[in-house]
């Protein structure tokens, strides 16, 4: 198993240095000066200034003597300064992952649950109008973009009801939960149809397989058959699913964090994009491209421990 | 498009929810084509003692916050909102089916450096690839469209293949070359038609998709830019009136962009099982 | 210990049924064969034993084990039966383990309202150990694709054995197997039949094997029994057209020096219908009656019963 983890990780640091590669790379595509580019491309720069930028990512020597520089400098946590905010990314981002984070996992949390749960119910009841309505409403709620989605229910739940607070992340765990809830749903909402498809598809395979049959013959009760024989084999893909639209969601807060004014990592990067702050929107493209290629690797790991047949078959190849 | 006049007749043999999407997305092309007439007013018409009006006969979906008619911009949206998806996917198709098949003709080498590159762009969501590009090149609806057109590339590389390693083991494709065809003129000729009907039933599929992204930008400010009546710029600018308890502007393109999403994806899936898509 | 008594079952949507009156007793340690082509009904007796029809089916008769009506019982009921009363055996035995779970999981599963988890595992080893595989303790955290068929097979019997069943249903249980492996196998089964005193009922499409491991051979043809008898006798004098075809089938190591003779035609689906034997369309002897003549068994000579309307009907 350790080599194959092994090239696994080695495959994840090859993928996060093109990113970063690209990441940094990126201002060289720019039009104009990289300098100006970098120091947020307002008219009023000073030569001073300017000076300080071309210090600062070392302008003057070569490509990549530059963007080794500037690795290095992203590995120490030193990501430069915010031209917007005036202050160092690095405090910025530790200021706003929190809320992002938060809200990922209870999305992540709230598909699981209704996806997963949906996606089992589905197939234990095949062909029954449950099943119909399932896979009817998931389509649907996955034709809704999340900022839709968002919108709608802080509308209705929000200013209608009044249930929920429409904007700001909450003081405390409770207040958190309070906040979140409904971008955590809208994020969520997207993300039933393909886990509730996935999960209905593998079950229905792995229930038809000849040793459910055995273990039911076996005179075992439903539910264990069902949960040790027919869901235990199913998870693997399930999983993996997961982690991917998981992934996925660091990305989506991007939208979701705007619709509700959430100060976290998201809503940073449309505003540097705005305010034509490049050092935070690298920082922030880097932090999500990062978290994506490790979420999805760490699900690859995970992968051998729930089906020993790939252990097997990994160390085949 | 060459599947249209084959699909639509057999649209009426299908269940009523393949009909009813068909019918509303054919009534969203003819609003869109004939939005300046059936428009009551100008998309871009500011009436400020009109701000934030209900549904009345004079305004049947309301006002914004400017008091512009909501009928007419969403008339005038369904233009921007319908083509922009449709040029993004043929750009993602030129580049897409290019790479395919130049990867599956090749072979060696050439479908080595194809595959890894699509390997590559799988491994990041396509939306912080197309994030980096607006906070590069700045935002904008033509920056969008292309960016997001290359995005959705590496997918439709990546099914062209798999669909064209197929096709070219047939036995015609043989037959050209032993007559002595060149390579470029018998995939140009002959194998990209014979794959144009199931490339384009996974094009439809992405329809969904390529709209909800495009949306997305725009609502987020990098896509279609004021005085633009794009749907996904509509719900942006209507969402501040919310907190006066006016839901009409946000909610009106909001649910526009749902049900077109619905809509299509209802007919795109029931298109491609019938152009032999793989899925 | 074992009697099925007229087994009707009827599919809805099939054209006949799926077990035409099937009647089949096994005494304690006995070895019954059910011999027949794929679709004679083997199978579907063999899991009406469980009551495990196919969904949807209406069965008629009676499954008695021991007394008890299998047709007839609770759901409670019924899974006492399965983990308790009968073990069943199936062909593929890498189909019919758990891949992602341990081969140690699979036996200590069935052992488990028994036992606690300690003493399940220490019974799991002497189980292996019985069943004849190397190795015990370490088979039990190996994976099922770690282990070959034959071990694997070995695995399954050692499980079925694990719950101390009075009948053991082994449904093609050697066919995915090699012949020495098949040897090997038959022979554990046979060794377990003589010291727990099981019932076996051994279903197979070979006529061979059935006449080597059998007390009593059934032959089945389109979910019918078209004769039943002693195994020597059936071997010495098939008594049914379709006995005779299945013997006249495998090629004979004798020095007759005939090549196989294969049965004509197809065996029939469950779309066919007859209006009367079942077999008369593929038969050498069937005359014009037999297209309207329902099968009866008729009492042969040497003991056992023959459903023919060519054989001679003599008073049992």
């Amino acid at each position: 198993m350790f080599p194959a983890a092994g090239r696994q990780v080695a495959g994840l640091l090859a993928t996060l240095v093109v990113a970063s590669f690209v990441i940094f790379g990126a201002v060289y595509a720019a039009p104009g000066d990289p300098a100006v580019f970098l120091a947020g491309g307002r008219d009023d720069l000073t030569p001073e200034r300017l000076a300080v930028v071309r210090e600062q990512y070392h302008l003057d020597e070569p490509f990549l003597a530059q963007y080794l520089h500037w690795l290095g400098n992203c590995l120490r946590l030193d990501l430069g300064r915010s031209f917007q905010y005036n202050d160092e990314v690095v405090d910025l981002l530790a200021a706003r992952v929190p809320t992002t984070l938060a809200l990922v996992a209870y999305a992540t949390v709230l598909f699981v649950l209704f996806g997963v749960g949906a996606g089992v119910l589905g197939a234990l009841r095949r062909g029954t109008w449950a099943d119909s309505v399932l896979i009817g409403g998931t389509t649907l709620s996955a034709s809704v973009p999340s900022f839709v989605a968002g919108i709608g229910l802080a509308a209705i739940f929000g200013v209608q009801l009044g249930w929920f607070p429409v904007t700001g992340s909450g003081e405390g765990f409770a207040g958190t939960l309070h906040h979140l809830t409904l971008p955590a749903v809208s994020m969520a909402l997207g993300a039933l149809a393909v886990i509730s498809r996935v999960t209905r598809q593998t079950v229905v395979e792995a229930a038809g397989a000849d040793h459910v049959l055995v273990a039911r013959a076996s005179g075992f009760p439903e539910r264990q058959v069902v949960a040790r024989h027919v869901l235990r084999n199913a998870l693997a893909p399930i999983i993996t699913m997961c982690g991917l639209v998981t992934a996925g969601m660091l990305a989506g807060t991007v939208a979701v964090e705007t619709v509700f004014g959430l100060s976290g990592v998201g809503s940073l990067l449309v505003g540097a994009i705005n305010g034509h702050d490049f050092p935070v929107a690298q920082a922030v493209l880097l932090l999500m491209v990062t978290g994506y290629i490790v979420i999805t690797t760490a699900v690859d790991l995970a992968h051998p421990l729930l089906d020993a047949r790939v252990k097997t078959a990994r160390r085949v190849a | 498009m060459t599947a249209l006049p084959a699909v639509l007749p057999a649209v009426s043999r299908r269940p009523a929810g393949v009909v009813a999407a068909a019918v509303v997305l054919a009534a969203m092309a003819v609003a869109a084509i004939a939005a300046p007439l059936l428009a009551p007013y100008e998309p871009d018409a500011i009436d400020l003692s009109a701000s934030l009006a209900g549904t009345s006969g004079t305004h049947l979906l309301g006002t914004d916050a400017s008091g512009q008619d909501l009928l007419s911009r969403l008339l005038y949206g369904a233009r921007t909102s319908l083509v922009a998806p449709v040029v993004l996917l043929a750009v993602a198709a030129m580049i897409g089916v290019s790479l395919g098949l130049l990867a599956a003709w090749h072979g060696g080498w050439v479908d080595t450096v194809v595959s890894r590159l699509t390997d590559v762009m799988y491994a990041f969501p396509g939306l912080l690839f197309v994030v980096l590009i607006i906070a590069v090149f700045g935002g904008g609806m033509t920056t969008s469209v292309l960016a997001l057109g290359l995005a959705f590339a590496p997918t439709v590389a990546k099914y062209t293949r798999s669909v064209a390693r197929a096709e070219i083991v047939k036995s015609y494709v043989d037959a050209y070359r032993v007559q002595g065809m060149g390579g470029f003129r018998i995939c140009c000729g002959y194998v990209a038609p014979n794959l144009a009907r199931s490339v384009v039933g996974y094009l439809v599929v992405l329809f969904g998709e390529a709209l909800m992204s495009l949306a997305t930008l725009s609502y987020l400010g990098f896509g279609a830019q004021p005085p633009s009546s794009d749907w996904g710029l509509m719900v942006q600018q209507g969402q501040a009136s919310i907190v006066l308890g006016a839901l009409l502007p946000a909610l009106v393109p909001g649910v526009a962009i749902a049900v077109v999403v619905v809509s299509f994806n209802v007919v795109g899936v029931w298109a491609a099982d019938r152009l032999g898509t793989r899925r | 210990m074992l009697d099925i008594e007229n087994l009707t079952v009827h599919l809805p949507g099939a054209a006949r049924p799926l077990l035409a009156s099937v009647s089949l007793s096994i005494r304690p340690g006995e070895v019954v064969g059910l011999v027949g082509e794929s679709g004679s009904g083997k199978s579907t007796t063999a899991k009406a034993v469980l009551g495990l029809l196919p969904s949807g089916a209406v069965a008629h008769g009676r499954v008695l084990l021991d007394g008890a009506d299998v047709l007839t019982m609770s759901p409670a009921d019924l899974r006492a039966h399965r983990r308790h009363s009968v073990a069943m055996i199936h062909q593929d035995p890498r189909a019919a383990l758990n891949p992602v779970r341990r081969v140690g999981d699979f036996l200590v599963e069935r052992l488990m309202p028994v036992h606690d988890k300690r003493s399940a595992r220490a019974r799991a080893v002497e189980l292996l150990d019985a069943v004849g595989l190397s190795d015990p303790a370490r088979r039990l955290r190996q994976y099922p694709h770690e282990l070959s068929g034959g071990m694997l097979q070995r695995v399954v019997i050692a499980g079925a054995l694990a719950t101390r069943p009075r009948l053991l249903l082994a449904d093609e249980a050697t066919s995915a197997l090699d012949v020495t492996t098949q040897a090997e196998i038959l022979s554990l089964l046979d060794r377990l039949r003589t010291e727990h005193g099981l019932g076996l009922l051994l279903i197979t499409h070979d006529l061979h094997l059935a006449a080597a491991m059998c007390d009593r051979v059934q032959v089945m043809y389109a979910g019918g029994t078209v004769e039943q008898q002693e195994a020597s006798e059936l071997f010495r004098s098939p008594a049914h057209p379709y006995t005779r075809g299945l013997l006249d089938c495998s090629p004979s190591l004798d020095a007759t020096g005939l090549p196989p003779h294969p049965i004509p035609g197809q065996p029939p689906s469950l779309a066919d219908e007859f209006p009367g034997c079942p077999f008369a369309p593929r038969c050498p002897l069937a005359s014009a009656d037999c297209e309207s003549w329902t099968p009866v068994p008729a009492a042969l000579p040497g003991g056992g019963t023959a459903a023919c309307l060519q054989i001679p009907v003599r008073s049992a």
